[in-house]
C-alpha cells in the first residue's frame, strides 16, 4: 500500500477510537460514585433502633457474621421497589440483613414496614443523616456488604433486584462467609 | 478557579436551574449559618464552594439546594465551629466521599490526564503546525515553463484589454 493512503486512514482511526471512548462513557452512569470506603472498616456509630429508642447499637453487631446494610426510608419509591428482593434475602439467605433508616420519621417508617414486611434483623435510626455521611450516603437505596470483622467489602447504589443480587451481590457474601474462608 | 463575583452570577445560574432539577426541597440561605468572625463566614462559603453537591453534581455545596447538601453543609458548619481547618475538613469528606466531593479535582497521577491532556494537545497541534509551515517553506519554486509562461503572457494580455 503506498505511503500516502495508509496515512489517510489516521482520521478514520482517530475517529474510530474516539467514537469507542464515547460509547463506553455513555454506559457509565455518572450518578454511581465509588466509595472510598471499600476494604475500610465500617465506621463507628451509636444509634438508636427504629423500634426501640431506647436500645442503643453500636458497629458490634457486625461482628461475627456478613451484613447488608442498606439505607432506605419510607419517601424512597426505589426503597420500595427493592422491598420484596430484601424480604427474600433474608428468609433465604444467611446474612444478617441491617437496615439504615435515613432522613426518615419513625412512625412513616414503621408504618411501611408494617405493611411491606419487616426484612431487618436490626434497624438503625439515622433521621439528620449524622451517621449516614460517615458511610458517604448520598441517596437511597444504597446498600453496602460488611464482612464478620466489621470491613465494608462492597457498595450497591440503588435498590437491589434479583439481578443485581445474583451478579454483584452475592458473590461478595459467599466470599466473606467466615465459614468458607 | 475561587469563587470570582462572575462565578457567583453563575452559581446563581447554576441554583435556579438546580432549584428545579432537584424538586421542592425546604429552601435555604447561607444567613443561617452565623459566625463570630466575618472572616470565617467568608471562609465558610470559599469552602462550600469548592464542595460539590453528589445529588446535583453540576452543583457545589453553595449553590444546591438538596437535603443532603443542607446535612453536608451543616457538618461543615458544624467542623468549622468545633475550629477545624479547611484542609481538615476537606479530608474528612473526601475520606467518605472520594475525590468527587471536591469541585475542582486534585492533581495526582490518575488526574495527570485530565490536566496536562489540553497542554499535551496544544504541543502535538503545535508541532505539526511548525512542521507543515517548515516543509512548505522547504519545497522549491514552482518554475513556470516557457508554453505557461506564454500563455500566462496571453491571459494577462486579455484582461488588460478588458478593462480597457
Amino acid at each position: 500500500m503506498p505511503k500516502s493512503s495508509s496515512r489517510a486512514l489516521i482520521p478514520l482511526g482517530l475517529f474510530i477510537g474516539l467514537a469507542a471512548l464515547l460509547f463506553y462513557g455513555l454506559r457509565l452512569d455518572p450518578s454511581e460514585i465509588p466509595s472510598p470506603l471499600i476494604d475500610k472498616p465500617a465506621p463507628s456509630f451509636e444509634l438508636q433502633t427504629l423500634h426501640d429508642p431506647n436500645r442503643l447499637v453500636t458497629q458490634d453487631i457486625f461482628m461475627g457474621r456478613v451484613s447488608l446494610v442498606n439505607v432506605w426510608a419510607s419517601w424512597c419509591p426505589s426503597c420500595r421497589q427493592e422491598h420484596a428482593e430484601l424480604m427474600r434475602i433474608a428468609r433465604e439467605i444467611d446474612v444478617q440483613v441491617v437496615g439504615l433508616n435515613w432522613k426518615d420519621s419513625r412512625p412513616e417508617a414503621r408504618q411501611m414496614l408494617r405493611q411491606y414486611g419487616d426484612p431487618y434483623a436490626i434497624n438503625l435510626y439515622d433521621p439528620d443523616n449524622r451517621s449516614g455521611i460517615h458511610w458517604g450516603v448520598y441517596g437511597a437505596p444504597e446498600t453496602f456488604v460488611v464482612d464478620g470483622t466489621g470491613i465494608i467489602r462492597h457498595k450497591r447504589i440503588g435498590p437491589i433486584d434479583r439481578t443485581v443480587w445474583e451478579t454483584e451481590i452475592r458473590p461478595v457474601v459467599e466470599q466473606y462467609r467466615p465459614d468458607q474462608s | 478557579m475561587m469563587l470570582h463575583p462572575t462565578h457567583r452570577q453563575l452559581l446563581l445560574g447554576l441554583f435556579l436551574i438546580g432549584a428545579l432539577a432537584c424538586g421542592p426541597v425546604a429552601a435555604f440561605t447561607l444567613e443561617e449559618f452565623a459566625f463570630e468572625d466575618p472572616a470565617q463566614t467568608d471562609s465558610f462559603r470559599d469552602l462550600i464552594g469548592k464542595l460539590r453537591c453528589l445529588v446535583c453534581q453540576n452543583e457545589s455545596l453553595a449553590g444546591s439546594q438538596a437535603g443532603v447538601a443542607q446535612d453536608l453543609r451543616e457538618e461543615v458548619y458544624r467542623m468549622m465551629q468545633e475550629g477545624k481547618t479547611e484542609d481538615d475538613i476537606i479530608a474528612f469528606l473526601v475520606a467518605r466521599y472520594g475525590d468527587f466531593v471536591l469541585y475542582e479535582p486534585p492533581l495526582k497521577p490518575s488526574t495527570y490526564l485530565l490536566w496536562l491532556g489540553p497542554f499535551l494537545f496544544i504541543a502535538l497541534g503545535g508541532y505539526l503546525l511548525v512542521r507543515a509551515i517548515r516543509r512548505k517553506q522547504a519545497e522549491p519554486e514552482q518554475e513556470l515553463s516557457a508554453d505557461e509562461r506564454a500563455r500566462l503572457k496571453q491571459l494577462l494580455a486579455e484582461t488588460d484589454d478588458r478593462q480597457d
